[in-house]
């Protein structure tokens, strides 16, 4: 049975926002109107009409491209659905120190004793990681209890103040609007604007017990002032969209849903290589605070990660790193990643329970 | 300034020396025919502005360029009152002494003729023109919001004089270089066109079509040599922009073979980081050696 062009141009699109490309209403009208402007006869034309009319990023191209070939040329697999990769849970790379191993000989019998104590203060310096599921959710309600504050940074404009230096053009102005009567002295100072925070969040397999945490940390934060989010493992993830929504547990299942490489491995230094590349030196890390969140164990070459921190520090106006193993008792920066990233961090942090999230808040806040 | 169809595109932008490819040439052509902004996003130095400026020579219309930057707002990209001369104004009807109506003066004071027009209402006054928004992602998110008015509408109102509507909506041109997101409501708005780095034979033609003085055989050496430079792990992989000073720089210091000596020369056009530098000359090490 034959369908209608425009059926079979609807299902296109509808094909596409199944395969995650955000394509709304007006974009399909659009997309209607190219093809028919270019003629449906010439497939390469509308090949690039569909491109230019329902995609809005480069990753949306990628996609695009994928279902078409998969709807036009009716090849029989279907498009890849985008979790379908598997993180693999590799280790192989990950020395075993003595405390990690302390950690989880100790584990069992701490996680019974402790769920007794579960008053809230308690709680909140407890280490995230050796929390029982029923402990976990219990926290993550006291994530709205935290106020993250975001950091200023002066900016090139002035604004109107009622002290500082004299604001000379609107002192004239004023007085010429009085025909140059002189009169009150205008003042003004620098403006102040909030100073972008971006967060690289490992999740890794190393990472996983806190990665739910972190992400209800990075969601707080956004509801704050602007804060862009990536996760770091494997891959480069952007998730700041999904971590945008009001609702935490929605944003979280969103920003799960974003992320491929869940508990995958960790190349430290080449994803932040790929997030300086395609981010942080086109502008998003200037002038900005970065915290990164990771154990720094590497799995790849730790000069490479040294040499794309120091980079890193360059572009960034403040650099927070945060190891949720520095919390624990007789924590030594051992490893070969931690070694190569603490002389280009401005700040070491421990980011292991809710106080020490308190704690960085106020650091970013200040910086 | 009817255009028929996307190769006739192509071929005008050839006709100025942009060499647009099928896919780039067809997006131009719907952006003129549905009468939509385009916006361009891609590396920097592959040609976004260079787009605007070939459309706008190509159809013979005048270019309006808004450069964008953090804290831009309305009164820099659309009108201003001329303050200055307002006030002159009143002095001189003063000076007349035409003891004349006061609602007259203030009226006469919020004539066109003191309004200082900026480049979208510019655009929107001289249109057909071609209005180049650069660099949009500099802008802050308010200046978004407010460019979505005036390309949804494009008129513009000014309380004092009345609502300027273009006759014919300006071509608009936006571009980005991915600092950050755009805002979704702009980007339905319009159509969307990443631009790559070209290939050889394209980037050979572009550098013969932007530099002619560079010889054919120079220019594919240079090509040749900047595409696998590309595929290095770079901190700024070279765009179309550099591989041309590059290319002009050899010439002017007349080298028609390109060797290991007069590239070290001249590495200064082609890499703007230290770190590079010394992996280039690297890299140039081994393919120019060979």
């Amino acid at each position: 049975m034959k369908h209608a062009p425009d059926e079979v141009l609807l299902g296109f699109t509808r094909a596409l926002r199944a395969a995650g490309v955000p394509v709304t209403q007006d974009r399909t009208h659009g997309y209607l109107a190219a093809v028919a402007i270019v003629g449906l006869d010439d497939a390469r034309a509308a090949y690039d009409a569909g491109r230019a009319t329902l995609c809005a990023s480069p990753d949306d191209l990628a996609r695009y491209d994928q279902i078409y070939e998969a709807y036009f040329n009716g090849r029989d697999g279907l498009p890849r659905a985008r979790q379908a990769e598997a993180g693999v849970p590799s280790f192989s790379g990950m020395p075993i120190s003595e405390e990690s191993l302390d950690v989880v000989g100790d584990d069992a019998d701490v996680d019974t004793v402790r769920a007794m104590a579960s008053d809230v203060e308690v709680l909140r310096h407890r280490d995230i990681g050796e929390l029982t599921a029923a402990e976990k959710h219990r926290l993550s309600t006291l994530f709205a209890g935290l106020r993250p504050r975001h950091p200023q940074r002066r900016t090139s404009r002035h604004e109107r103040w009622h002290r500082g230096s004299v604001d000379a053009s609107r002192t004239l102005r004023a007085s010429l609007r009085r025909m140059g009567e002189p009169g009150e002295i205008a003042w003004r100072r620098r403006g102040h604007r909030p100073r972008r925070v971006v967060l690289l969040i490992d999740v890794s397999g190393s990472m996983s017990a806190y990665a739910d945490a972190l992400l209800r940390l990075a969601h707080r934060m956004t509801q704050a002032g602007p804060v862009e989010t990536f996760t770091i493992g494997t891959r480069l993830t952007h998730v700041t969209r999904a971590l945008r929504g009001r609702d935490a547990e929605r944003a979280l299942i969103a920003a799960g849903e974003t992320v491929p490489d869940w508990s995958g491995g960790t190349r430290l230094g080449e994803t932040l290589q790929m997030f300086l590349e395609r981010w942080g030196r086109r502008g998003l890390a200037r002038g900005a605070v970065v915290v990164v969140f990771s154990d720094g164990w590497e799995r790849g070459d730790a000069t490479l990660l040294a040499s794309q921190m120091a980079s890193l520090r360059r572009v960034a106006h403040r650099v927070v790193w945060v190891n949720p193993h520095r919390g624990k008792a007789g924590y030594e920066p051992v490893q070969q990643g931690v070694l190569a990233v603490l002389p280009h961090c401005d700040e070491f942090l421990a980011g292991h329970s809710l106080a020490t999230y308190a704690e960085l808040l106020e650091v970013v806040a200040r910086a | 300034m009817e255009t028929g169809s996307a190769a006739e595109i192509a071929e005008a932008l050839r006709g100025t020396g942009y060499l647009a490819d099928d896919a780039l040439a067809t997006v131009t052509f719907l952006a003129l025919r549905m009468q939509r902004p385009l916006l361009v996003e891609g590396e920097p130095g592959t040609g976004k502005t260079a787009l605007a400026e070939g459309i706008a020579a190509a159809l013979d219309l005048p270019l309006i360029r808004l450069q964008c930057y953090e804290g831009i707002d309305a009164t820099q990209a659309l009108y201003d009152w001329d303050f200055p001369r307002q006030i002159l104004h009143l002095r001189a009807l003063e000076a007349a002494g035409s003891g004349a109506d006061v609602e007259e003066a203030e009226k006469s004071l919020y004539d066109e003729r003191f309004l200082l027009a900026r480049p979208v209402l510019a655009a929107l006054q001289q249109s057909p023109a071609v209005l180049l928004v650069d660099e949009v992602d500099r802008a802050d998110d308010e200046f978004e919001a407010f460019l979505l008015e005036v390309l949804s509408t494009y008129q513009v109102t000014i309380p004092e004089l009345g609502t300027v509507a273009a006759a014919t909506p300006p071509i608009v041109v936006l571009t980005s270089n991915r600092t950050r997101e755009l805002h979704d409501a702009l980007k339905r708005r319009c159509l969307y066109h990443w631009i790559d780095h070209p290939g050889l034979e394209r980037e050979v033609a572009i550098v013969r079509s932007r530099a002619p003085e560079v010889s054919e055989e120079l220019a594919r050496q240079v090509v040749g040599v900047v595409q696998r430079l590309r595929e290095t792990d770079l901190l700024k992989p070279p765009g179309v922009a550099e591989t041309l000073d590059w290319a002009r720089a050899l010439n002017h210091l007349g080298t028609t073979d390109l060797d290991l000596e007069s590239s070290a020369r001249t590495l200064g056009a082609l890499v703007k980081y230290r770190d590079d530098a010394t992996k280039v000359q690297h890299a140039l090490d081994q393919m120019l050696r060979a």
